[in-house]
């Protein structure tokens, strides 16, 4: 399994992660959540791998979905898809375990269409295929529902949620606090590089407001359907 | 995947093609049409036939790998400062009248230049070298290599050297001889062995080099490996053929809107297209004399960008199209 041990780390003399200990779970979807520039995209390069000293994970045990991930060619979404069988090398049963991710994210109907020709959202479900195909045990998001509606972003964390109680070790970083503490099971609060907390998503909320210098209150918001 | 099936026969099209082209050039002498004594087959037509196959496949394939790697379609081995390093070795041979007397010492000074080259080109980018770093590492050597260039010519010896410098950095396949393939081919096919094998690790860059590296294919291997084999590849090609351009940078665009964009599915097509614009441009070559008042042959590296510019522009056109 992969994670942090008192890790540090420091870009051009600036440090971004302080003294960090985390270790992901099976079985739980874990939000990473803190101000912008406390450091929550670096933490996960870091248990990617991605940064200097870090540790390289299996790239067939942990898959990785960066912030801002672009396609530099016009592949079909399928094609996209694929791509995320590529530490396995090729097997028999590729195309059904890409149909598989596809379907699992809704985007088995654009299976032709071009990755640069579909809408944000789309394609934003279609790299996340990518990482579906897989098959991992620990999921590595970067905002996971950026460019997605309000209706998609329930419906992505629905399913990184049914992931992880599959057995999934999930770790997103979120910007919207109010979603991982509707679908995340564990909180990790994040401010200068530092992880300052680190709990249960039902006793997040009021520690976060106070991270944020924002306050809660009680009122109607939007839901997907029951 | 009935898709990979597809892909298979398609390029088993294209591989008849090539051997159609290959059929072809064999029956077209300079200025002359038709069989051949068998003495004039195999000394004349015979290593030019296979040059040319040789040369366009390793272009047409280091341009596919490159703009892969480099996620960028306006990526040839010329851009890499590969092919100017290999033209200002050779034009030091020419210089110093090594070549006078020992005739493969140009193509020699070529793949030393492109050798070395592709040294400082590893030095200039870095220990890791990173898609950026690399073109802007490629565009200082072309820059070196062209200032250079400029120096050694201005210090020719007689017009003459002049004239058949320029002439040489046009790029051409006549009079070469069996002893040119013997020095070109096991560079060229080194190198395309390498850039063949690099299918995974450009389909993983499409996705950026961070998403690369969490894929099991870290991009400055991948870029390192690309930069060798391009080296190998069209540094020997432009050692034995001079400076033929275009090929790189078109056929993967021509052969996009035929194979799909994804990198791995580009690399063999670009290098049996590479092959059939050469072929195609060398036997235009010949048989121009025979239908135009010219005193010679047109150069070969003009000739290619006038068979494929007016494709490209057929392909670029349609980009725009939903």
């Amino acid at each position: 399994m992969i994670g942090l041990d008192h890790f540090s780390l420091s870009l051009n003399g600036k440090p971004v992660l302080r003294d960090v200990t985390f270790h992901p779970r099976p079985g739980e979807l874990t939000a990473l959540c803190g101000p912008n520039g406390a450091g929550k995209t670096s933490m996960l390069r870091a248990l990617a791998g991605l940064v200097p000293n870090a540790v390289r994970p299996d790239p067939r045990k942990v898959a990785y979905l960066a912030q801002n991930p672009g396609a530099a060619w016009g592949l079909a979404v399928e094609r996209i898809v694929a791509l995320g069988r590529i530490p396995h090398g090729p097997r028999a049963d590729d195309a059904a375990i890409v149909t598989k991710a596809m379907l699992r994210c809704g985007v088995e109907g654009l299976r032709h269409a071009r990755i640069d020709r579909i809408s944000g959202g789309e394609a934003r479900r279609a790299m996340l295929a990518r990482v579906f195909a897989t098959e991992p045990e620990t999921f590595l998001l970067d905002e996971p529902t950026a460019d997605l509606d309000p209706a998609a972003s329930h419906a992505i964390l629905r399913l990184l949620r049914d992931v992880a109680e599959e057995g999934a070790a999930v770790v997103a970083v979120l910007h919207t606090a109010e979603l991982a503490v509707d679908y995340a099971h564990r909180v990790i609060l994040i401010d200068q590089g530092r992880v300052v907390a680190d709990l249960p998503a039902d006793r997040a909320l009021d520690r976060a407001a106070a991270l944020f210098g924002m306050r809660t209150v009680t009122g109607p918001r939007l839901v997907p359907p029951s | 995947m009935t898709i990979s099936n597809q892909h298979r026969r398609d390029i088993g099209l294209l591989a008849l093609l090539v051997l159609g082209a290959i059929g072809a050039s064999m029956l077209i002498g300079d200025g002359f049409i038709g069989p051949a004594a068998p003495e004039i087959l195999i000394a004349i037509r015979l290593p030019r036939m296979l040059l040319a196959v040789l040369v366009g496949a390793a272009l047409g394939l280091s341009g596919a790998a490159l703009q892969g790697a480099l996620r960028n379609g306006l990526a040839d081995p010329g851009l890499l400062g590969v092919t100017p390093a290999a033209g200002l070795g050779a034009m030091i041979a020419f210089y110093w009248g090594i070549s006078a007397r020992f005739a493969p010492a140009l193509p020699a000074g070529g793949l030393i230049g492109s050798s070395l080259g592709l040294l400082v080109l590893s030095r200039l980018s870095g220990r890791l070298p990173s898609g950026p770093s690399l073109i802007l590492a490629g565009v200082a050597l072309s820059a070196l290599s062209g200032a250079l260039m400029t120096f050694v010519l201005t210090l020719a010896p007689n017009p003459f050297a002049l004239a058949e410098i320029t002439f040489w950095l046009l790029g051409g396949l006549e009079d070469r001889t069996m002893g040119h393939v013997a020095l070109a081919a096991p560079p060229i096919l080194t190198g395309m062995i390498l850039l063949l094998r690099l299918g995974p690790g450009l389909d993983a860059l499409t996705l950026g080099e961070d998403t690369a590296a969490t894929l099991g294919q870290p991009p400055a291997r991948t870029l390192r490996v690309a930069a060798l084999g391009c080296a190998l590849a069209a540094g020997a090609s432009a050692a034995v053929a001079g400076g033929i351009g275009f090929v790189g940078l078109a056929v993967p665009h021509l052969l996009r809107p035929w194979f799909g964009e994804r990198p791995s599915d580009l690399l063999l097509p670009s290098a049996l297209g590479g092959a059939m614009l050469l072929l195609l441009a060398d036997m235009l070559a010949r048989t121009a004399p025979l239908v135009l008042p010219l005193s010679g042959s047109p150069p070969l590296g003009a000739l290619t960008a006038l068979l494929g510019a007016p494709m490209l522009v057929r392909v670029v056109r349609r980009m725009g199209a939903p």
